[in-house]
């Protein structure tokens, strides 16, 4: 595993991609800090943060992109198969050394709290903590990066998706006032949502009987808790889009809550997209 | 050291490899001849746990590919079809990388690094990005990569494919040069190659093994329905009549070659290919006709194989495979050494 994130972080660090990285995020994270902490004058580094977030949606799967799509492009994916370790190495390797990226821009923004404190009062436990939340928050986007990167063997395909992705998850709490919040109108789209979940399950598994047998036994629960307990169903598309937004829980951090709730969700959304990886390069040698 | 048994490999229903069993003994060449298509890759991508198989199981020194991967994938190395390089990277850093991977620390790695360097002759180009090199150079960092970790086998597919005639025959030196100090078993469709540099041949077709022997004693096999090729000055149903007459010939075609010559393809059954061509001389100098020419076409390995394929696509069964004895692997090593 070591071997994998030393060379990966090689490969960054040769190219322009971690270049190119820190130095939006940190352009980004300045450009909130001129305009709260240098320009408005308020002492809460954490809005500086919050600021420009949207920012990760462009630079994470820039990182992300070429992560494992250019190894199949390659055909590098044969030698990490041929080598004496395992998937799960291979993805955590891959995955430590983009955290090891994420952190250099990350560790310099942890410097801004200490300076603007020596002009001021800065309350450091929610700058700091906000700064972690960053982190994690940034980390789960990675692994959704990841996971959308071992999917094609197409660098430009893996950025295009996730840029898509992660954008519908930012402004999904927005949009989420624009949806039907009628019974049958969620009902419709958590429909449409288990036949998106089957079609990922039959390009991940290449099991069209598995896939359809969940498809199926999802529709059909839903089904039935459409039919017995409607007035559940009202409301809950636009429910289900706000619990779903990852930066609406970081937003929680940055009003001053060190919500604990929020990391484990994090942590589960790391975890959750990990495994598909490893999943996603195993299904290379089933089929 | 490696067997297969009972691998069979379906691509949805496509059987590509089908119910393959074989055993691939200590510090040989074995050359895994096929024609394109017929499941060599997929074969050696099982064998070294690139590839998952439908049923059938590898084992590596009586280690399960798939149940020990880490212990049996560090006893061999692979060298894929297309060479899994890292383009931006110097060999030298690609092949620190691959050593590591592989569980090589310290002064062990820098040993191993410079070692297999030194084999695969690559010392001028170590520092030079691999995206610059020719196909013979990255085709021998594929090589070097193998090597690394001191595998005792080493598999190669189709080594050779793509490269020039001067990078052909360096590679197939440095092959023949590992089979010294490791089993190599590597895979390719032309034949003169696998003839050249292996002690042991596999023929598959359609993913069945159709035989596994030494080259000579493959031709040996087919050797009987040979083939006598006789040029003369005569009259066609003159020496039709003349052939008719010597024993063992079982058909001739003749054919006009111009200049009033004519050309015969005589088939025989005898065993002995010197005892025809013997009884042929004697009829001609019986009658007082030179024979202009008398050539003796022996079966080739190119022959063996097609019939070979050709059998086992109408059976639909494979020759059972002879396993090699150890004295005929003496024989052969010396054999290999005088074509050499």
């Amino acid at each position: 595993m070591t071997a994998i994130w030393k060379h990966e972080l090689r490969t960054y660090f040769h190219s322009l991609t971690a270049y190119v990285f820190g130095a939006f995020l940190l352009l980004a994270v300045g450009l909130g800090a001129l305009r709260y902490n240098l320009r408005a004058a308020v002492s809460n580094f954490e809005f500086a943060l919050s600021y420009f977030s949207v920012i990760l949606a462009v630079i994470v799967p820039i990182l992300t992109m070429r992560v494992i799509a250019e190894e199949r492009r390659q055909k590098t994916d044969q030698l990490l198969y041929s080598l004496p370790v395992t998937t799960a190495q291979v993805v955590a390797g891959k995955y430590l050394a983009l955290l090891t990226v994420y952190l250099v821009p990350l560790a310099l923004v942890c410097l801004y709290p200490l300076i603007f404190s020596r002009y001021g009062e800065v309350y450091l436990p929610t700058s700091y903590g906000s700064i972690l939340a960053f982190f994690i928050m940034g980390a789960a986007l990675i692994a959704l990066g990841v996971f959308i990167s071992s999917l094609t063997d197409s660098q430009g395909f893996a950025a295009g998706i996730g840029v898509a992705v992660i954008l519908f998850n930012y402004y999904s709490v927005s949009l989420s006032e624009y949806v039907s919040s009628t019974a049958f109108g969620s009902l419709a789209a958590i429909c449409v949502l288990i036949l998106a979940l089957g079609a990922l399950i039959r390009h991940l598994t290449k099991n069209e009987n598995l896939s359809l047998g969940a498809c199926a036994a999802l529709l059909a629960l839903t089904g039935a808790a459409y039919y017995f307990e409607p007035t559940k169903f009202e409301g809950l598309l636009p429910r289900i889009m706000s619990e779903l937004s990852l930066f609406e829980r970081f937003y929680v951090f940055v009003n001053g809550v060190f919500d604990l709730t929020g990391i484990v969700y994090y942590l589960t959304v790391i975890v959750f997209f990990l495994f598909l990886s490893v999943q996603s390069l195993e299904k290379r040698r089933y089929n | 050291m490696i067997s297969v048994e009972h691998l069979t490999k379906c691509y949805d229903t496509f059987p590509a490899v089908d119910d393959l069993s074989f055993e691939i003994g200590e510090g040989h060449v074995y050359g895994f001849l096929g024609p394109n298509g017929a499941g060599k890759s997929t074969t050696m991508n099982i064998m070294t746990g690139c590839l998952s198989a439908t049923s059938g199981r590898v084992l590596i020194d009586g280690l399960d590919i798939f149940e020990r991967p880490k212990e049996a994938k560090r006893r061999i190395g692979y060298l894929p079809e297309q060479p899994p390089l890292y383009m931006s990277e110097t060999p030298a850093e690609y092949l620190r990388f691959v050593g590591e991977a592989k569980g090589l620390r310290g002064a062990a790695l820098e040993h191993q690094i410079d070692s297999v360097i030194e084999q695969a002759k690559i010392w001028d180009v170590r520092n030079r990005r691999i995206s610059s090199l020719s196909k013979g150079y990255r085709q021998r960092v594929g090589i070097a990569q193998a090597l690394l970790g001191n595998p005792r086998a080493i598999i190669l597919d189709e080594p050779t494919v793509g490269l020039d005639p001067i990078q052909i025959i360096e590679i197939r030196d440095l092959i023949r040069e590992l089979g010294r100090t490791h089993t190599v078993i590597f895979s390719s469709h032309i034949l003169s190659e696998v003839q050249t540099i292996c002690d042991q041949i596999l023929m598959i077709s359609r993913g069945k093994l159709v035989a596994f022997d030494e080259p000579g004693n493959l031709e040996k096999q087919l050797l009987t329905s040979s083939e006598l090729i006789l040029t003369t000055e005569m009259d066609g149903d003159e020496l039709s009549g003349l052939l008719a007459g010597i024993e063992f010939i079982s058909a001739a075609e003749t054919e006009k070659s111009g200049g009033g010559r004519i050309t015969a393809r005589v088939r025989t059954d005898h065993s002995d290919i010197y005892e025809v061509s013997r009884a042929v001389f004697c009829a001609f100098a019986a009658k007082g006709v030179p024979l202009l020419e008398l050539t003796l076409k022996k079966a080739s390995l190119e022959d063996v194989f097609l019939e070979l394929a050709d059998d086992s696509a109408e059976a639909g069964a494979g020759v059972p495979p002879d396993g090699p004895t150890e004295s005929e692997s003496e024989v052969d090593e010396h054999d290999r050494d005088l074509e050499a």
